[in-house]
């Protein structure tokens, strides 16, 4: 190593500008923190190194609750995104989620010019290589420089770079993703005061558009009517630049891969990292559901500036040779020209429940994770632990209260309670099923549920958070309208109800139990309906929903109730559990390895039975 | 003085066949939800009564029906055996009545069945216990975990858990189903359709009952009450059965004319189970085809646990009417006058007066009205004729608890799809019938059902 040199004090280092850690580093630099984002090339400041794609699937739920604590995200993905879909309409507001494909590179310039302009932010290009500890704080890093930077706090969002190593068939070799330069020294700093191990993932290869049969393909367009991801552009014009196309594997792909498998790293047990239960390889799609004939792929741009096009649904590790065999044998793909072949990657990441529900490692005072890090995969799960260890970094370094996120609050605070709690086995992928409140937790109102959290932050504006409180202000007065205005039983409107496969009104009837009616709706009831005011679009979704799912909301809020009382009993930090008389000596094991900080996180950990809950709430009201 | 989260409720007399059984009620809740269910003969309603007082009443159902006459004890808070509000119920001993007030009381909501030493630990977190005592009592509790997984363990190998496991399995499978529906819409994977889906859970919801019915009754009460409605076309029988077989929904849309196309044999009543048998009505006629059903439906009655006699008010007393009542079993008729809305001046029920049936109702099926007395009615005659289960009591209602949570959980999920109302609906019922049994295992449903979906389907990028 170099003769090490000062550069200088900081309040909190970022190391890291993925999706990670740029949301930590804007976000502890906008809390007023003069904040370093240290990455190993600026080049990769918030690449997309696998899917040219934002949201998706409770994906999208999270990005909207980033952007309503106050995150970059979802702005971003409305500057840059190439065709705007919202999944799942018809299927029901919990799990309506909105999905963009976005232009690779501009997202990455958008993000850094972002960056780059953020007052207390500083963005500095080096390979941080050791962290510097003293009496189980963190006090600064060390880059393979030399530089020594202090700080009070330092956020690790290395994602894949840590300990990269790529496989591409028998051949593997160092690198982060992209081919950029892998963090190979930070590891063994780490691993001194953190369980570290070793997990996968991998990615389809890039094939040139000129090489792809179009005509032949399925085509996947956006919507018409394009809803965004931020607050802020609510009621803006937006419109698609581009379609998707689907194709489909067949028999013979399955032959060619099958007769090729002893040449990939995964079978071959090259490959030491646990891969994503989510994110099969193809390979492994094959050899898993061997009765399946056809597995999808999707046929996606990476920009309007590149003829690069993603191949969804193909990610492998089995040699390039295999790779080009196999494609070719898809519809539309008979002439494919690959221009970056499929990898797996293999990466350090910590054991989650070495954090708090803080995303401060337990270990450490002032070190926190963020992203793939943390033993989860995606962008939005990035952004969103990014987003909360940027806020929390910043906070402790003020010296005010930390930020904790219920998971009856948020996908984000599922997302953190999950890791931190159950920790993980594989990459962990957010999913609506992950959350028990999903009808509260919607995509559509995060504004609702965040907003508040992120103004008395500081990270939303005043403007912004009165704009979110009239919405919702007008949503309830007109709840309340209908609730109380009455519809007569006029033979027009019974014309229209049995129309519409519904029973006429003999008596009057609320406006609103007319709503509640699967056959109507809000908007259809609106000729019937002459006291009705001007009202926006979310206005009107936001009222709709509320009645129509009122039952179902009511109940789950009497669960989150519930569950809050046990969230709020907190419990000591650093504590030794055999102290506690009466538990078994797995909760002991459990609690005392997890340090979990309420009573109600106790209870999630696998090990603590109810009875162990039982004697921890004895044992707190006993030392009150 | 600290209250905490919810009440909780329990038999406090030891099980068995004592004279007197007391429910005791501990929590925030435990006067109101008192308030609700007794009705003082003269003196004082629970919220009015001073703590250390009792007053002598009756105990009613949700529907208003008297259940037993009772003596209720007031104590309160910090004046009490838990430092809380406490409500003593004391009632007539016996499992089956004590058993039908205390799940009439975890009716309320926030109330809910106490664990094991819980009156105890509640006593010691609010300071009513010395610490010795405490340490006495983490150990109690601590050794009432331990028993309640040996128990678990033991129950494990039993038939009904294995039953309950396989329900469990199904649900977790459905809710995979819709969990890849949803979480991967762009996925080449088969659709989620309402009618599969709803064929899956009626299917479910009928195993669940016929398990359901073997907890910890007599015979009669687990094989279900042999019922056959009798009474000529047109009196109403369709009607009745219908009524009957609504089951309680806490969520619905108020949609008139919302019919569930649920026609089993079996339902469920209250706590009693009844075993529907169709019968041809009974009519004059010449015709020797129908002159056989007649004879057979009349000799069908002889066979029956139960007969609901059903007579039309709304028009006077026909031929057919007086052959049913001559063919009548008097010590197993119950006789329901229906359509009273409609009473007409020449229905004249002197004719009766030679009859002496178990009780009769007047109702109106289709109105709805008395039909809680109906029930009752019916209630009353199983418990005649039932004779309680000795063992595993204690273990047994806590599945037997879970077992029913997760049913009406599936039935409203039923609900949900049979009214149009999008899948996340129904998978909000359908987690919480899951959460109900797997709470027997202690695990988790989104676990569960994560691990389930990538499990059971090829999916991801």
């Amino acid at each position: 190593m170099n003769q090490e040199y000062e550069m200088g004090n900081f309040d909190v280092i970022i190391v890291g500008a993925g999706h990670a850690g740029v949301e930590a580093g804007l976000a502890s630099a906008r809390l007023g923190c003069k904040t370093l984002l240290m990455t190993i090339s600026l080049d990769q400041i918030a690449n997309m190194p696998c899917n040219p794609s934002i949201g998706g699937t409770a994906k999208g739920h999270l990005v909207r609750e980033i952007d309503a604590l106050g995150g970059e995200m979802g702005r971003a993905a409305d500057a840059c995104f190439l065709q705007s879909r919202m999944l799942n309409r018809g299927k029901g507001p919990a799990v309506h989620s909105l999905r963009v494909q976005a232009d690779r590179v501009k997202y990455h310039s958008h993000m850094k010019h972002i960056c780059e302009q953020q007052e207390n932010l500083f963005i500095k290009q080096g390979e941080a290589a050791q962290i510097l500890v003293e009496d189980n704080h963190i006090t600064g890093i060390v880059t393979k420089l030399g530089a020594v930077y202090h700080a009070k706090a330092v956020v690790i969002a290395t994602g894949t770079y840590l300990k990269g190593k790529i496989h591409i068939g028998q051949v593997s070799f160092e690198s982060g993703p992209d081919s950029a330069l892998p963090a190979n020294a930070l590891s063994e700093s780490l691993r001194q005061y953190l369980p570290l191990r070793r997990f996968k993932t991998g990615t389809p290869c890039r094939v040139h558009k000129r090489s792809i049969d179009f005509d032949i393909l399925e085509k996947q367009d956006g919507d018409s009517q394009i809803v965004p991801f931020s607050f802020e552009n609510q009621n803006q014009e937006m419109r698609n630049q581009v379609s998707c196309y689907i194709s489909y594997t067949n028999l013979k792909t399955h032959e060619v891969i099958k007769a090729n498998l002893h040449r990939s790293p995964l079978y071959s047990g090259n490959i030491e990292g646990v891969g994503p239960r989510y994110c099969p390889s193809i390979e492994d799609k094959v050899v898993r559901f061997a009765d399946k004939e056809r597995h999808q792929l999707f046929i996606e741009p990476m920009g309007l500036s590149t003829d690069e096009y993603y191949l969804q649904g193909m990610s492998s590790s089995l040699p390039e040779d295999v790779q080009l065999a196999f494609l070719k044998t898809i519809k539309g793909l008979e002439h494919v020209e690959i221009l970056r072949p499929a990898y797996a990657i293999e990466y350090d990441c910590v054991d989650p429940t070495a954090l708090k529900p803080t995303l401060e490692t337990k270990a450490v005072s002032g070190l926190f994770g963020a992203g793939q890090f943390n033993g989860s995969s995606g962008y939005e799960e990035a952004a969103a632990q990014g987003l909360v260890a940027g806020i929390n970094a910043a906070l402790s370094v003020q010296g005010k209260e930390q930020l904790i996120l219920e998971r009856s609050g948020s996908y984000i605070g599922t997302l953190i309670d999950d890791l931190v709690c159950k920790g993980c086995s594989d990459p962990y992928r957010m999913m609506t099923s992950r959350s028990e409140y999903r009808l509260v937790l919607r995509q559509d109102n995060a504004d609702f549920r965040m907003m508040p959290i992120g103004h008395k932050l500081g990270l939303i504006s005043d403007a912004k958070y009165q704009k979110m409180l009239d919405k919702y202000a007008l949503v309830e007065t007109e709840i309340d309208r209908l609730k109380h205005s009455n519809l007569a039983p006029t033979s027009e409107l019974n014309q229209f109800l049995e129309n519409s496969g519904t029973a006429p009104l003999s008596t009057g009837c609320k406006i609103a139990d007319l709503i509640r009616r699967p056959q109507l709706g809000y908007n259809v009831l609106a000729p019937f309906d002459s006291e009705r005011p001007e009202l926006s679009d979310e206005i009107r979704e936001q009222v709709e929903i509320q009645i129509k799912y009122e039952g179902y909301i009511n109940r789950q809020y009497d669960m989150i109730q519930k569950a809050q009382n046990l969230e709020q009993k907190k419990l000591p930090q650093n504590f030794d559990y055999h102290e506690i008389h009466g538990l078994r000596l797995e909760a002991i094991e459990k609690l005392n390895k997890h340090q979990p900080v309420s009573i109600g996180q106790a209870s999630r950990i696998s090990g603590v039975s109810p009875a162990d809950v039982s004697v921890l709430l004895i044992w707190l009201t006993q030392n009150k | 003085m600290q209250q905490l989260i919810d009440t909780i409720a329990a038999i406090a007399t030891p099980n068995g066949s004592g004279g007197v059984a007391v429910i005791r009620i501990s929590g925030a809740d435990a006067i109101p939800c008192a308030e609700q269910f007794f009705q003082p003969v003269r003196g004082k309603r629970p919220s009015q009564m001073d703590g250390y007082t009792c007053s002598y009443g009756y105990l009613l159902n949700q529907k208003q029906e008297i259940l037993d006459d009772v003596v209720l004890t007031v104590f309160r808070n910090p004046h009490s055996y838990t430092g809380e509000d406490v409500v003593e119920i004391s009632c007539h001993g016996g499992r089956f009545l004590s058993q039908k007030i205390l799940r009439t009381v975890l009716t309320y909501p926030d109330v809910r069945l106490a664990e094991a030493g819980e009156f105890t630990k509640r006593a010691f977190l609010n300071g009513k216990l010395s610490l010795t005592q405490a340490e006495a009592v983490a150990d109690l509790i601590s050794a009432s975990g331990e028993n309640a997984v040996r128990y678990a363990r033991t129950l494990r190998d039993g038939a009904t858990f294995r039953k309950i496991s396989e329900f469990s399995q199904i649900i977790l499978e459905i809710l995979s189903d819709l969990a890849v529906w949803a979480d991967y819409p762009d996925e080449d994977i088969p659709g989620v359709d309402a009618t599969t889906l709803g064929a899956k859970m009626q299917q479910l919801l009928s195993d669940m009952r016929q398990l359901m019915s073997s907890y910890d009754y007599g015979k009669i009460l687990r094989e279900g009450l042999h019922t056959v409605i009798a009474g000529k076309p047109n009196v109403g029988k369709s009607t009745l059965f219908n009524v009957l077989s609504g089951c309680e929904r806490s969520i619905v849309t108020d949609i008139a004319g919302t019919t569930r196309d649920v026609v089993e044999e079996q339902i469920r009543l209250g706590d009693v189970i009844l075993r529907l048998s169709d019968t041809a009505g009974v009519h004059n006629t010449a015709d020797k085809v129908e002159q056989i059903g007649v004879e057979r439906s009349l000799s069908s009655l002889e066979q029956a646990d139960l007969v609901l006699a059903v007579f039309d008010m709304s028009t006077p007393l026909s031929k057919e009417d007086k052959l049913l009542l001559e063919r009548l079993p008097e010590d197993k008729t119950i006789i329901v006058y229906n359509k009273s809305d409609k009473s007409n001046p020449d229905f004249h029920q002197n004719v009766f007066f030679h009859f002496s049936p178990v009780e009769t109702v007047e109702i109106s099926a289709r109105n709805q009205d008395n039909i809680p007395e109906l029930q009752n009615a019916v209630e009353r005659f199983a418990v005649r004729h039932a004779t309680p289960a000795e063992d595993g009591m204690i273990a047994n209602e806590r599945q037997r608890i879970c077992l029913e949570n997760a049913l009406c959980a599936v039935q409203e999920a039923l609900d949900a799809l049979s009214m149009g109302l999008a899948f996340d609906a129904v998978t909000v019922s359908l987690d919480a019938a899951a959460d109900a049994l797997l709470q027997l295992t202690g695990e988790r449903v989104t676990d569960k059902v994560v691990d389930t979906v990538f499990a059971r389907f090829c999916v991801g990028k």
